[in-house]
């Protein structure tokens, strides 16, 4: 923690200078929001409006003008903080940076912190059925960070195409159950398995490929399997997608108003929607943080250290005699089975898939995640997930102009932390003291 | 010749020749490394020198010849025929323990490592910069950890058998951060050390390996006098421990001071082959190094001393 702290001093502000040259700061704001003027005029000063006669000009002289004076205003800001003794951008990385060091500070008190506020959420009296549903979604997303996170922040080969392992145990779950009329607990494992071969069979055909290559590769493969589903309709039933698909059961009891064997009859409860979305919230964050526990465990174990080796200089690991073949391919299929089993919990939630949900936005998304987060950093993409996902919901009235946001905040994070929002790296064994790792030194793969 | 290199090799070079394209970087090259001895392979800059420690290594697969490794001393006409037979084989390795023979030319580069227990570093340092020393180490011993965690899955149960081959595998650590000096920078980033410490580094990961040949591509490349000093100690003392090393150097007064045996190249074949004080006399080097300041200096001062 050493490093931490001693990256915080510097990034302590430096006092700010009591003058200001007013003068030239205005004068220069004034050019810049002349040449907007200039600019805004043709831009923004007319618009043609369609009427009964035809076309007519409404003159909007004012937005042309409002324009310049916001650039005034903007700029001569900048000015006046050039001048009080620091680079505009590096004062707003320091407070960035300030603001986000202790994430990687208290990270260990914030993984336990957030655990409890996880394993708390239902009680709370604000914990109606939209935050519930909202919960599951994050915690579907944090699951599939972290299966992400095992294939491009371990191993560090970056996969485009994460949403194909998510669309096979989706399918897989779904044609299982409906065929063959097995319970979600039975099919889950199954749909695990299935994407994590699947993994493999991806794997094989990328193993000599590195960074873009592979991006591209893993970015088709994404698509193949979106293309399958789309056009398979004996087996997927095409675009109209798979209906009808069975819910998890609390040990065989069914989440149903009416019915032999409900949750709510044998409890004595009477029955609420509610029980069955508080029941599958549980479920995710067990199946979260079964990923999570595997990937810690995982990454104190040869394989794991194998992973990091391969991100840090794959030649050095064959010399090394670790066959790397067999560690990417752990990799990919690890990864994938994770994707798989929050595929399938994806599927029993929804009772319904089609292939418009394994699109490749997703992937991005869940590519998003890891990387906003830190990569490598179990507790940076829990964080990224409830930030990205969470966000996305609490603007959903903006409409589209959250993705504006969304954007904005990613360059924004990408230019001031841009190895995530915990970028440090924590030795998986230690001799005596256990001390992060800077991210200048941590290998990115490619 | 009757050299002791001849009675008992661990690494027989045989005809080895490498070509990219139209260019011959190795031509009918032959050369063995004796067992428990230093050996050094010079020449002047472009010889083909890490072109020859690839194809040992396994990154290259030589055009042509035989590279083969004999784990075990025994009597030389007996692994001979053993080689024959291997060679007639088409398999890449044969026989147990002291009885191993190996054709590493068949081998991709992890087995050379893993099965032929040939190890190298390289000339430009590669180590986990994002690692810890400790974790470089480690991994190292990736091979024996990873039987040792049941492939995984009894590492994952948590089985009490992992953890004792980890602490033993820790310990194995310890001991070479001890012999290198750095058990106190044990817990940093491989990539925070100074460029003396990340070379011995190196050789220590290697080591940890198990490795019977350890190949060294420049090891004392950018190292002060010091250091350089140091080096000729750590190596000497791995060679006293029973492995037997192959390097690649240029500076002199390393290659004088500890080998036992010394190859010399100039264009992708010998030129000389012997020991330190018959390389240095020998005509044919003194003229490959002709025109070339530093390592002509470095010979002719070792010539005439």
């Amino acid at each position: 923690m050493a490093t931490a702290k001693s990256t915080r001093a510097q990034q302590t502000l430096p006092a700010a200078s009591p003058k200001f040259d007013l003068v030239g700061g205005v004068r220069e704001a004034g050019i810049a929001a002349l040449i907007a003027l200039v600019l805004a005029i043709p831009l923004l000063s007319e618009r043609t409006v369609q009427e009964a006669g035809g076309l007519v000009l409404v003159s909007r002289w004012w937005l042309a003008f409002a324009a310049a004076g916001i650039v005034f205003a903007g700029r001569l800001a900048l000015n006046l903080l050039q001048q009080s003794g620091r680079d505009a951008r590096d004062g707003l990385s320091a407070v960035i940076g300030r603001n986000t060091a202790w994430l990687g500070d208290t990270s260990r008190f914030l993984a336990p912190g957030m655990l409890i506020f996880a394993v708390i959420l239902p009680i709370f009296p604000f914990s109606d059925r939209y935050i519930m549903d909202l919960s599951v979604l994050v915690l579907t997303y944090v699951m599939l960070g972290w299966g992400l996170n095992i294939v491009v922040g371990l191993a560090g080969l970056l996969d485009l195409g994460y949403v194909a392992f998510y669309a096979v145990g989706a399918y897989a779950y779904a044609i299982i159950a409906v065929h063959f009329d097995l319970s979600f607990w039975v099919c889950m494992p199954i749909a695990g398995a299935m994407a994590a071969l699947w993994g493999i069979i991806l794997g094989f055909p990328v193993l000599r490929l590195r960074g873009d290559y592979l991006a591209i590769v893993t970015l088709a493969f994404g698509e193949i399997i979106r293309i399958v589903l789309l056009n398979w309709t004996d087996l997927t039933n095409g675009p109209n997608g798979i209906s009808g698909i069975p819910r998890p059961t609390f040990f065989g009891l069914e989440f149903k108003a009416i019915g032999d064997n409900t949750f709510a009859d044998f409890f004595g409860l009477t029955y609420s929607p509610l029980q069955r979305i508080v029941f599958l919230y549980y479920v995710i964050l067990m199946l979260a943080l079964l990923t999570c526990v595997v990937t810690i465990r995982l990454r104190r174990l040869p394989v794991g250290r194998a992973w990091e080796a391969l991100r840090e200089d794959e030649i050095a690991c064959r010399s090394l005699g670790i066959n790397t073949t067999n560690t990417k391919l752990t990799a990919f299929a690890i990864g994938a089975m994770f994707g798989g089993i929050a595929g399938s919990f994806f599927a029993t939630r929804q009772g319904f898939i089609s292939p418009e949900s394994f699109t490749f936005i997703e992937s991005a998304i869940i590519l998003a995640i890891v990387v906003l987060g830190g990569l490598g950093s179990q507790v940076g993409v829990a964080i990224a997930a409830v930030v990205l996902i969470g966000g996305f919901e609490l603007f959903r009235e903006l409409e589209l102009y959250r993705m504006l946001i969304f954007g904005l905040a990613m360059v924004l994070i990408m230019v001031w932390r841009p190895r995530g929002l915990i970028a440090t790296r924590t030795p998986s064994v230690v001799l005596k003291d256990r001390k992060a790792i800077g991210a200048d030194l941590v290998g990115e793969g490619r | 010749m009757g050299a002791t290199w001849d009675a008992d090799p661990i690494l027989d070079v045989e005809h080895l020749t490498m070509r990219f394209g139209g260019l011959t970087a190795v031509d009918d090259l032959s050369f063995v490394a004796g067992r428990n001895e230093i050996t050094a392979l010079i020449g002047p800059n472009g010889a083909g020198k890490t072109t020859v420690f690839n194809c040992i290594t396994g990154f290259y697969k030589p055009s042509e010849g035989r590279l083969s490794v004999r784990h075990g001393r025994g009597d030389a006409k007996e692994g001979a025929d053993r080689l024959a037979r291997l060679t007639m084989s088409g398999r890449r390795h044969r026989g147990r323990g002291e009885d191993a023979v190996f054709l590493l030319e068949r081998m991709p580069e992890n087995e050379v490592t893993a099965k032929a227990r040939v190890a190298r570093t390289f000339q430009n340092i590669r180590l986990f910069a994002g690692m810890t020393v400790l974790e470089n180490l480690l991994t190292a011993q990736h091979n024996s950890l990873m039987r040792a965690s049941g492939f995984t899955v009894g590492g994952i149960l948590g089985l009490p058998s992992y953890y004792r081959a980890q602490a033993q595998a820790i310990e194995f650590s310890r001991q070479w951060l001890e012999r290198i000096d750095l058990v106190d920078r044990a817990d940093d980033a491989a990539g925070e050390l100074p460029y003396g410490d990340q070379r011995r580094l190196e050789i220590a990961r290697a080591m940890c390996t198990k490795p019977v040949l350890l190949c060294l591509d420049e090891p004392a490349a950018g190292l002060n006098p010091r250091e350089s000093a140091q080096l000729n100690t750590l190596l000497r003392s791995i060679r006293d421990d029973g492995a037997s090393i192959l390097l690649i150097e240029h500076d002199m007064a390393v290659v004088m001071g500890i080998s036992d045996h010394i190859v010399v190249l100039d264009y992708g074949q010998k030129i000389s082959d012997g020991t330190p004080e018959a390389v240095r006399e020998d005509p044919a080097v003194i003229a490959a190094y002709l025109g070339i300041a530093d390592d002509d200096n470095a010979v002719a001062q070792g010539a005439t001393r």
